[in-house]
This record gives structure tokens, C-alpha cells and sequence, in this order.
């Protein structure tokens, strides 16, 4: 019989992460479609962007407004959809049982989930990115530090809507995975992606900053046309974020109790 | 719990119950199962017998009752358990997009099985699954794919070794070798093997005890020499079919 090692947490989350690189590497369409989406929002918002410049004073003041703010909306959306596609790819080749009969702890699965969400990011939004600076001549890196900041703070949004969404699949099934595409949009016009919160009725803009989304692209808008890093505003969106992300990782283990309770782990895919 | 077992009881189930909404799937269970053995747990469809092997394996959380395997309350320290069993079950699958040796990769990983690469090669040539390794899983018959979930159980090699019907979908030569394997790593490992079946004749060869189960409650249980005298019959398919109809 073989002797017993303590196994170790890196071991298994490394193993997770292969299991998703493997996941990629055999499928060409999906490492396209990581790029694809990005890039084609990029590319609209690029040519608006353009557009307006001519048009609006406003959008003057900063070459490069629109595709900044879509680059950047891209990070929180393909950070959500990074943890829950991949949790799903489980649920419908229905190996959850066999991840969970193993020594795998739910906290492990969630931290693969969120490392393979950033890489995802990365390679996508990092893509269009890139692909931005021959095509309009304009490089989202001039930002500087606070685009890291901007990115952290999006895609930690990302990843907390992300749980909350496979909470609700692990909870209810597969029947409802759209919801993983149409949270997110709920979540864009109170996020002054392209405008500021100010705009919107004074009855939504509680609404709106609640969500760090909200203090990101404010920030971004500061540093593109004043030229001035809010510390205020990204303190903001770190608190909150913190609150959102223990949240999202509270619900999933909840959800994943319940899950064990009613019988839900065998039973996802079908 | 008591983790102070008599060291030959490998499984210890207490008064097991588990009720979802109105239904009682299992209704107070208790059997032990000695090291070593290969025990089968026997009943019609809706039984109980997944319902007790998942709450064997901590995916399934009891309504009350308690389970100790390997001297560990599978309740509170699941997890000092979990790189010490495997199991295979018709309800789950691997991903079908990675090879077959992919996946036998990952829970290597997983598992922290030494020699990974040589203990997959192994396995592979044992059960016969060398010209697949390089193949996605999904792109396998439902038999083969038995087989390669057979691999994937017994990776860690399992001190414990939970089977869900293991050769529902293979052909009865194919069921046979398997069958033959199983006994044969038991004999090598001293492994315990649980399993839940229909098929009355590899209970019969394999099983030193079996537990028969009806409406998520224990019958009967006692070796199959034992059942065919008590029930007056001369196969398992009989004692099956009389304790499905009339209970015991």
C-alpha cells in the first residue's frame, strides 16, 4: 500500500491549472475566443472613439477615451465569465464528483478558478490591447501604474460576480447558466463605463456606487483628463471589492454545503 | 466517533439516515465492513445504494447517523480520508475534451501519486487501455470508458475502493478481466472493495459479504453462501428477486 504523503495545496491547485491549460491547448477555437470578443469591442469602440473626437469636446480632451473605458469594461467581463465558463466546463462533463472525491477542497478549486480567470484576462484583454496601438495609435500602457490598479480592482469584481454565478449553477443547475451573461450587463450602465456616474438619475447613482466598477472608471476618466491618480476614488473600490470577493467566496462555500445536503454534486450536468 | 475501531473494520456506518423533503432515500443503516473484504451492496432501483456510497464518500452530507472509514469520521475529517479512497460511479465522468492520459495526468496530480508518468504506463498496459491514452476521452466507447475511470480509481492505489455497478457497460469478457483485476489488486494491496450492483453473478464471485438494501432500508446481510441457504434458492438472482417483490 502506498505510504501517505501530506499532500499539498500548491500540488493540487497546480494540478487544476494544468487540467485548464490542457482544457485550452486542445481546443484552438477557445484561445481565439478569448481574443475575438475583445478585440472586436475594442475595435467599435476605437472607431466611435475616433468619431467623437471630432465631435465632442468632451471625448477630446483624452485621445483614447472609449478605448481605454472598453478595454478595461473587458477586464471585469472576461474576469467573471473566466471563473464561470470554467466552472462549468465540470458541470457538463459532470466531473464534479470525481474533483470532490478527491482530495480537492472547495477554497483550492476556487483559488484555481480565479488564477485561470487572470490568465484568461490576460491573454484577451492583453490581446486587443496590444492590437490597439497599430490600429488607432494609442496604448493603454501610457497609463501607467493606475492601470494596474484599475485592472486589479476589475477584474476582483469579476471574480466576485463570477462565484456568485456558479453559487447559483451549483444551487440550481445548468438551466440557468445564462445567468452568466446577463448579470454582467446588468452591472454595466451603473459602472460609468463611457460616462460619468453624474449623468445618471440621482435616484441610481446609490446604486451605482455601490459597485468598485464605478469608482474604476471615475478614476480612469481622472488620470486620462486631468492627469491626476484619485486615491480616494481606488481606496473606494479596494473596500468594497474586499467586501464583494469575502462575499462571493462565502456564498460558494455555503452553496457548495448545500450542494452536499441535496445531493447536487452527482446529480450536476444532468 | 470512536476512532478506536477494531482495526479489521475499514467502514463503520451508525444509524445512517437521509431524508430529502418527504423521501427517506436511507433509513437508519448500520454495517460494518472488515478490511480486506469486498462487500456488495444489492437492491432494486431507488434502494438507496448510491444514495449510501456518496454519504460514504462525504458528497453527500447524512440527515443523521454516523460513518467512520478508516477510523476517520468521514463527517468531520473527510479529508484525512479523501487521498486514502478512490471510486468510480456511472453518475460522473471525466472531461471528455482532454486525452485519456490528460486526465489520468491530472488526478495524479491530484492525488500526489510518485511517479506519475510510470504509474500511468502501468495501469494503462494492466487494463488494457495503452492505445487509448493519446485519444479524448469523449471520443471512446461507453465499455473503454470504464476502464479508463477504473484507472483513474485506482491511481493512489486505494486502501478502500468504492465501485458503482463497475462493469455496467462492458462486454461480459471485458466484465470478466476487470473482475479478475480487481481481485487480484485486493489480493497484491489488501485493499477493501464496496460496491454497489445488479450483476447477481459477480456478486456471487467476488463478494464476501453483501448487504441486500429495499425503500432505503437494510434487509438482510450476511455472505452469499449464507443468503442462497437462508432464502432456499441457488443463485443471488433469486434471494434478488424474492427480497425486490417480498421483501425479507
Amino acid at each position: 500500500m502506498q505510504t501517505h504523503h501530506t499532500l499539498k495545496p500548491l500540488q493540487r491547485i497546480s494540478a487544476m491549472l494544468i487540467r485548464y491549460t490542457y482544457l485550452l491547448r486542445n481546443s484552438w477555437p477557445r484561445i481565439l475566443e478569448l481574443a475575438y470578443w475583445p478585440t472586436m469591442q475594442m475595435i467599435l469602440w476605437g472607431f466611435i472613439n475616433q468619431f467623437l473626437v471630432t465631435e465632442s469636446s468632451w471625448v477630446a480632451q483624452a485621445a483614447g477615451l472609449f478605448i481605454s473605458a472598453v478595454l478595461l469594461w473587458d477586464v471585469l467581463f472576461r474576469g467573471q465569465l473566466g471563473v464561470s465558463v470554467v466552472f462549468f466546463e465540470e458541470m457538463y462533463s459532470r466531473n464534479l464528483g470525481h474533483l470532490f472525491v478527491s482530495p480537492l477542497r472547495p477554497h483550492e478549486l476556487i483559488i484555481t478558478l480565479l488564477l485561470i480567470s487572470f490568465i484568461r484576462t490576460v491573454i484577451g484583454v492583453g490581446a486587443a490591447a496590444l492590437l490597439a496601438i497599430p490600429l488607432y495609435h494609442y496604448s493603454i500602457f501610457a497609463i501607467g501604474l493606475p492601470l494596474l490598479a484599475f485592472f486589479a480592482n476589475l477584474l476582483v469584481l469579476g471574480w466576485a460576480i463570477g462565484l456568485f454565478v456558479i453559487s447559483i449553477v451549483l444551487r440550481y443547475g445548468l438551466g440557468v447558466e445564462n445567468l452568466a451573461w446577463a448579470v454582467i450587463f446588468a452591472v454595466a450602465p451603473v459602472s460609468g463605463i463611457f460616462y460619468p456616474i453624474e449623468v445618471l438619475p440621482h435616484w441610481l447613482q446609490p446604486v451605482a456606487w455601490s459597485l468598485p466598477s464605478s469608482y474604476v472608471f471615475e478614476g480612469m476618466r481622472q488620470v486620462m483628463i486631468e492627469n491626476s491618480f484619485n486615491l480616494h476614488l481606488f481606496l473606494m473600490a479596494v473596500g468594497l471589492n474586499i467586501l464583494y470577493i469575502s462575499l462571493g467566496i462565502l456564498t460558494f462555500l455555503a452553496v457548495f454545503r448545500v450542494a452536499r445536503i441535496k445531493g447536487l454534486i452527482l446529480n450536476a450536468g444532468e | 466517533m470512536n476512532t478506536t475501531l477494531n482495526p479489521d473494520t475499514v467502514i463503520h456506518v451508525t444509524n445512517l439516515c437521509k431524508q430529502f423533503g418527504e423521501i427517506r432515500a436511507v433509513a437508519d443503516i448500520s454495517f460494518q465492513v472488515k478490511k480486506g473484504s469486498t462487500t456488495a451492496l444489492l437492491g432494486g432501483n431507488g434502494a438507496g445504494k448510491t444514495t449510501t456510497i456518496a454519504m460514504l464518500l462525504g458528497l453527500l452530507l447524512p440527515s443523521s447517523g454516523k460513518i467512520s472509514v478508516l477510523g476517520q469520521d468521514i463527517l468531520s475529517h473527510r479529508y484525512r480520508v479523501l487521498e486514502r479512497i478512490n471510486f468510480t460511479s456511472p453518475y460522473v465522468d471525466l472531461p471528455g475534451r482532454l486525452s485519456v492520459r490528460e486526465n489520468l495526468n491530472v488526478y495524479a496530480r491530484l492525488y500526489a501519486v510518485p511517479n506519475r508518468a510510470q504509474r500511468i504506463h502501468q495501469l494503462a498496459e494492466e487494463l488494457e487501455i495503452i492505445e487509448f491514452l493519446p485519444r479524448p476521452h469523449r471520443s471512446l466507447s461507453a465499455g473503454q470508458k470504464t476502464r479508463v475511470e477504473l484507472a483513474k480509481a485506482l491511481l493512489n492505489q486505494p486502501e478502500v475502493l468504492f465501485l458503482d455497478e463497475p462493469t455496467a457497460s462492458l462486454d461480459p469478457d471485458s466484465a470478466d478481466r476487470i473482475r479478475h483485476y480487481l481481485k487480484t489488486y485486493q489480493q497484491r494491496t489488501g485493499a477493501t472493495l464496496f460496491m454497489a450492483s445488479h450483476n447477481m453473478v459477480e456478486v456471487e464471485r467476488m463478494c464476501s459479504d453483501v448487504i441486500i438494501m429495499r425503500h432505503g432500508q437494510i434487509i438482510d446481510q450476511d455472505t452469499p453462501a449464507h443468503l442462497l441457504s437462508k432464502y432456499g434458492t441457488s443463485n443471488l438472482e433469486q434471494v434478488f428477486l424474492e427480497v425486490a417483490r417480498h421483501g425479507s
